[in-house]
């Protein structure tokens, strides 16, 4: 029994990858990236006195911008563009401070040390001024939501039909492959845009999250993130001859998305070594869009880097999972010249 | 009409999974394709159907919207109703409207369907779901019905209903191909062809088949040619080039015919 087995598990490649990849993952996870605790806060320091706050500013603030001409107006739209998580204006007694709250961890970490200064400064935190964690959550649990329906749900779906050999008789019924991946896909993109809606406002209703920014633009950044993990869905279905395959192969997707998107462990608390893997993942993007048009109401044009990474990667990914998917219909000869060949 | 293949070949990487394979249906008749497992007959029917290109060879088939398919693993819609399978293919083949809802319920009825009407496709018995199968490639009145072994895991009852609705629909004209593991059912087609390894081992009607067939074949209660006796009822059944001394041959059915051309073929390639 015990040799079937390892023979059987030997030849069982998910698995296997399971058992040595998971292991791997949950280590370098724990071990590098699971940190809650932001050692450096982006800071700009504007005002009169900017580049001399600057320069004696305490380690923590890695300062990315100073500008003495700088008011309290650029001050909220550097953290409302995300170009820094702290902003010190200068000048005023007591020295006046804008603090992220959409940024967690570096705020509690930034308010953690202006308070050390005692009556020097006022703190004032924007965007999430209680620092409350679910505000944070929320925007990054409807990435999870349209992830979890475009990759496992429509995998799921898709390998089905080929498991009850349905695909095989789409295949050779009179419809047109780029009908089949439509009809079979447009009921996911729909499903996993009302669950996103209903996640929104539940998240409002519920935990009070603000939704400051642009309608328009969330739903352009939900939309480009669906495509990319429906193409995944897709891809799956194409590498998977069973539902169980399907499940197995999705993990391999989504742990890494949900451990390391800095949804739940801030990006800026996770090493250089680890956290580029972070910027591979399409989570990682769309959850810096939800929380930054969210929370801080972020003009588009400031999150671009997201909004360009996304569209790659939709354009990529999507595109190729969908011809990968259209060969497995049309394996044969193309349908007219088997017309030609008709016996009389 | 006349449909099948040409000497039809065709290989998956370095198998030649059909080599020179011909097989034909005309209107109004049944062919069936004969083998075990890996013999090559699903590949050959999807080859027909259009899903493998061959490699050599010639494809007569009528255009698709003319095929009727049954795929070897059901091809029904488990999470839809026994209404709603029919429904949704009728649909996509352009039926419509009262059109489709007569040619619905017609099959339906003549499957013995009705009660199950509503059912999801799920919850049905394996002979049922294959009758369902068979009403799906049926329901747009293909000219070209192919059948991937339909009776394959149904219970005697449901194979006989089965090829009660096959003869139905080759007497109204339509020309058949399916392939079963079951050479008794096969003797109730117009025409055979048995696989072995991709390749042909015989072919022709039933009658012609058996007819063909070298030899002679004697019962026995103790097997003496090895290499050419196989079971058969309470004894053995062995074939011989003539007919030995004091043994009187037996009525050979198309198993026996299968088995003792196998064999031949088996042994001229050892």
């Amino acid at each position: 029994m015990l040799l079937k087995e390892f023979r059987e598990l030997r030849r069982d490649r998910r698995t296997m990858a399971m058992i040595v990849f998971l292991p791997i993952l949950l280590l370098v996870v724990f071990g590098y990236a699971a940190n809650f605790e932001v050692d450096e806060v982006t800071t700009a320091v504007l005002g009169p006195q900017a580049e001399q706050a600057g320069t004696n500013a305490p380690e923590v603030f890695d300062v990315v911008e100073t500008d003495q001409q700088g008011t309290q107006a650029t001050a909220v739209d550097l953290l409302q563009r995300n170009t820094a998580d702290v902003a010190v204006l200068t000048g005023t007694e007591p020295v006046q401070v804008f603090v992220d709250g959409s940024a967690l961890f570096s705020a509690q970490a930034a308010v953690s040390a202006f308070n050390r200064l005692g009556d020097q400064v006022q703190v004032q935190i924007l965007f999430n001024p209680d620092l409350t964690t679910s505000w944070v959550m929320v925007p990054g649990i409807v990435g999870l939501i349209l992830m979890f329906v475009g990759t496992v749900v429509t995998s799921i779906g898709l390998v089905k039909e080929r498991e009850r050999g349905t695909l095989e008789q789409l295949a050779v019924m009179p419809i047109r492959p780029s009908t089949v991946i439509l009809g079979k896909i447009t009921p996911y993109f729909l499903l996993a845009s009302l669950d996103m809606i209903l996640v929104t406002v539940l998240g409002m209703l519920l935990f009070d999250v603000p939704f400051n920014g642009n309608v328009a633009a969330f739903a352009l950044g939900a939309a480009l993130f669906l495509f990319v993990v429906l193409g995944i869905g897709v891809f799956i279905s194409t590498v998977s001859a069973t539902v169980g395959q399907a499940i197995q192969t999705a993990f391999f997707f989504l742990l890494p998305q949900i451990l390391l998107s800095g949804f739940i462990f801030p990006l800026d608390a996770i090493p250089w070594g680890v956290r580029w893997i972070s910027y591979l993942l399409p989570l990682t993007y769309f959850t810096q869009i939800s929380q930054g048009i969210m929370l801080r109401g972020a003009p588009i044009d400031s999150l671009w880097l997201p909004f360009m990474a996304l569209s790659l990667m939709a354009a990529f990914v999507f595109v190729g999972a969908v011809l990968r998917f259209r060969r497995s219909l049309t394996p044969g000869t193309p349908r007219h010249h088997r017309h030609a060949k008709v016996a009389a | 009409m006349t449909y099948g293949t040409e000497h039809v070949s065709v290989r998956f990487g370095n198998v030649q999974a059909l080599d020179q394979v011909t097989v034909s249906t005309d209107a109004g008749t049944v062919t069936a394709v004969v083998g075990g497992d890996g013999a090559g007959k699903s590949t050959l029917l999807r080859t027909v159907v259009g899903r493998i290109a061959p490699a050599g060879g010639r494809v007569l088939a009528p255009p698709e919207q003319q095929i009727g398919y049954q795929p070897s693993v059901g091809g029904t819609w488990a999470d839809l109703t026994v209404a709603q399978n029919l429904e949704f293919v009728g649909g996509t083949y352009g039926l419509q409207g009262s059109r489709l809802a007569r040619r619905s319920e017609e099959l339906i009825e003549r499957a013995g369907l009705t009660a199950a009407r509503d059912r999801l496709a799920r919850d049905l018995s394996g002979g049922m779901r294959t009758k369902l199968g068979f009403c799906l490639a049926m329901v747009h009145e293909p000219t070209l019905l192919v059948l991937d072994e339909p009776s394959t895991g149904v219970d005697p009852v449901s194979r006989v209903e089965l090829w009660r609705l096959l003869s139905e629909v080759a007497a109204a004209g339509t020309a058949v191909l399916l392939s079963t593991t079951y050479l008794d059912e096969a003797e109730r087609a117009s025409r055979v062809v048995v696989l072995k390894d991709g390749r042909t081992l015989l072919s022709g009607s039933p009658d012609e088949v058996i007819a063909s067939s070298p030899g002679v074949v004697v019962r026995t209660d103790t097997a003496i040619r090895q290499g050419f006796a196989w079971r058969h009822a309470d004894g053995f059944r062995e074939w011989w080039p003539q007919v030995p001394d004091g043994q009187q041959p037996v009525q050979v059915d198309l198993e026996d015919v299968a088995i003792i051309a196998s064999l031949i073929q088996h042994r001229s390639i050892e």
